[in-house]
């Protein structure tokens, strides 16, 4: 992919955050001991854009987007900060609360189609499921439907395939299905964690375009969990470059891309085939830390190029430069070591 | 589907032929002569010799057994010399009663285990589920024998809220299916409860969940439909379990079921009976067994009859 490929929709005006994140720490509890995964993130989600997260495994992103949808994984709890949907502090959130806001409020589409669809149920059924049981349709009423919206996502032949089995669906296909689950009662936040990397290649663009247009028809404010920077290139109009569980630098997409600040972001670029004849990929050097033992100072300092005393004792709070929010010491070398990178 | 039917009968009529030949084998090698327990002690060489000539029993055990086969194939099991009339007619006579207490306690089973392996997978590891595993555990130890005289000494001697023996009316069959279905109630939920573990971990899970499912329907309706498959597995056996446990039961509770006909042919070496029940039980198991595999090509999707 090339970063001419950068194209997403013309981003409408910042609005009303339909959903946040202010400061909030994830960590797994085992007994008294709290691992902090997740370490102070700060998110705002707003109708009609797609807000980018990117990083790699481990880093917290996964756990960050089921925060906002209240499906953290047993064991891991948020110990500090706030999550809310449309302006409401789901803190206080019964589980009855937290069952009517997903799929109406927010909703989700999963990395692996074929393990989050059910394999015992006919695919129809499972994207007619939230008309019977929330919206309380009869039986043919949520099976229109769910033919209606099958056929909207693109799935050929929908009223005759209503009855297939997930493995009597391609991959592509599953993932068509269980985004019109996500669709299914119009919410107002969509949250995608990694939504074509268990794709073939070839159907990757096509559930893109699919997401990307469903997201700017009705408007969805979105957060794109991903590692794979095209995909990001193709559909957001921001980005939050997630780092050991902290965001190190965030802001719009055109500014992050062509001038990273930080130097992790400078390394996941460097590390992307951009297309240029004869560039060479550079891989970011080192491991990502371990939560239970976190390095001193910045969490980037043992992989970074850049790295000085200050960086091994001080942590740098995230600050804005040049049009974006970046948490380095050294963020003027790095804008200006990326900066030297795009005139060669 | 066809053939593969035709294939799971034939295999099945094979395990029957091998059962009816086991039994009669083994019928003849235990020691005790009928003629003898016909005539009493004190008949004479001639008059033993005229009885095992009606019963065809001076005959080689080989010509014996061919002869035996070709009857076995009209249902003829020979006549049982303690209560005259063909075996057959007399296992038939006393098998719908087997088939009422084998199916009451696969139904109790069902409706007290499901639902509790549900609860425990619900809660992992608190009181409820350790509860049931330790109960799991010594239902499994439990002798029915000594579990039918507790209930009865309990609920019919003690508390007059059942009968122990069988005529007194319908309510008669709920001690004795009680007593076969508790020792495998905890080892159901057991079976049910590390299976909805098991299922609750999966990523389908998240997404019923995402789609704002509730937590009864979670569990009854998506999780339950991918452990079916196991679960009417074991129903299948366990049905087949009951029936051959009634033997013991039945003594206990004096029900007219299979059982108590088998164990008093057995004990007065009334060989066509004993014959004639233990290929019933026999085919009654295979019967099980083929309905568990149409059943669970039925139930899993991504079984077809092709590969199965």
């Amino acid at each position: 992919m090339t970063m001419s490929a950068v194209h997403p929709a013309p981003a409408p005006p910042a609005g009303d955050a339909a959903a946040e994140l202010r400061d909030v720490h994830i960590g797994f509890r085992s007994g008294r001991h709290v691992t902090p995964v997740v370490r102070g993130v700060t998110l705002r989600l707003r109708p009609g854009r797609v807000l980018a997260l990117v990083g790699e495994s481990g880093s917290g992103k996964s756990l960050t987007s089921l925060a906002l949808i209240g499906l953290l994984p047993p064991g891991a709890e948020i110990t500090a900060g706030t999550v809310a949907l449309g302006g409401d502090d789901t803190a206080g959130f019964t589980a009855r609360q937290w069952r009517e806001a997903r799929g109406s409020r927010v909703a989700m589409v999963f990395q692996d189609p074929m393990a989050a669809l059910n394999p015992g149920f006919a695919v129809g059924a499972q994207i007619a499921e939230p008309f019977r049981r929330r919206l309380g349709l009869s039986r043919r009423e949520a099976r229109e439907r769910a033919v209606a919206l099958m056929r909207e996502v693109g799935i050929a032949d929908a009223a005759a395939r209503y009855g297939d089995h997930p493995h009597e669906f391609s991959g592509g296909m599953r993932q068509r299905a269980v985004i019109a689950m996500a669709l299914a009662l119009g919410p107002s936040v969509l949250l995608a964690d990694e939504p074509t990397t268990a794709l073939d290649v070839t159907v990757q663009a096509q559930i893109l375009r699919l997401l990307a247009r469903r997201q700017q028809e009705a408007g969805l404010a979105t957060l794109l969990v991903s590692h794979d920077l095209g995909v990001v290139a193709r559909m957001a109009h921001d980005v939050a470059v997630m780092y050991a569980g902290r965001i190190v630098e965030q802001g719009p997409l055109d500014a992050v891309y062509t001038r990273p600040a930080h130097p992790y972001t400078l390394g996941l670029l460097r590390a992307m085939p951009d297309g240029r004849e004869g560039a060479r990929l550079i891989p970011v050097p080192g491991l990502p830390p371990d939560p239970r033992r976190p390095p001193g100072g910045c969490a980037f300092h043992p992989r970074c190029p850049f790295a000085t005393d200050v960086c091994r004792t001080d942590d740098p709070p995230l600050t804005e430069t040049g049009g974006r929010s970046v948490a380095c010491h050294h963020a003027d070398e790095v804008g200006a070591a990326s900066s030297v990178e795009e005139d060669r | 589907m066809g053939r593969f039917l035709l294939r799971r009968a034939g295999q099945a009529l094979l395990v029957a032929w091998g059962a009816v030949t086991l039994v009669f084998v083994v019928v003849r090698i235990v020691p005790g002569d009928p003629a003898t327990l016909i005539l009493g002690p004190d008949a004479s060489a001639d008059q033993l010799a005229s009885v095992r000539a009606d019963f065809g029993l001076d005959k080689p055990l080989w010509q014996q057994y061919l002869t035996h086969m070709g009857d076995v194939l009209h249902g003829d099991f020979g006549d049982s010399w303690r209560l005259g009339g063909s075996a057959m007619g007399a296992t038939l006579d006393r098998f719908p009663a087997t088939l009422e207490l084998a199916a009451l306690a696969l139904l109790i089973t069902l409706a007290a285990g499901f639902p509790l392996g549900m609860l425990c997978a619900r809660r992992p590891g608190r009181i409820l589920d350790a509860l049931v595993s330790t109960g799991s555990l010594v239902g499994q130890a439990l002798p029915s024998f000594w579990l039918g005289i507790v209930l009865i000494l309990l609920f019919a001697r003690q508390l007059h809220w059942l009968p122990s023996t069988a005529g007194g009316g319908p309510e008669a069959v709920i001690l004795p299916s009680v007593t076969l279905a508790l020792p495998f109630v905890g080892w159901l939920a057991r079976l049910v409860r590390n299976g909805a573990l098991e299922e609750i971990g999966k990523d389908y899970v998240r997404t019923a969940r995402a789609k704002g499912t509730g937590e009864g329907a979670v569990l009854y309706v998506h999780v339950a439909r991918n452990i079916a498959l196991p679960v009417v597995t074991v129903l299948g056996l366990l049905m087949g379990n009951f029936i051959a446990n009634a033997v013991i039961v039945e003594v206990v509770f004096s029900w007219p079921g299979l059982g108590s006909l088998m164990v008093d042919a057995i004990t007065n070496r009334d060989y066509a009976v004993v014959e004639a029940a233990i290929v019933t039980i026999t085919v009654c198991y295979i019967a099980l067994n083929l309905v568990v595999d149409v059943l669970c090509v039925a139930l899993d999707p991504r079984l077809t009859p092709q590969n199965a």
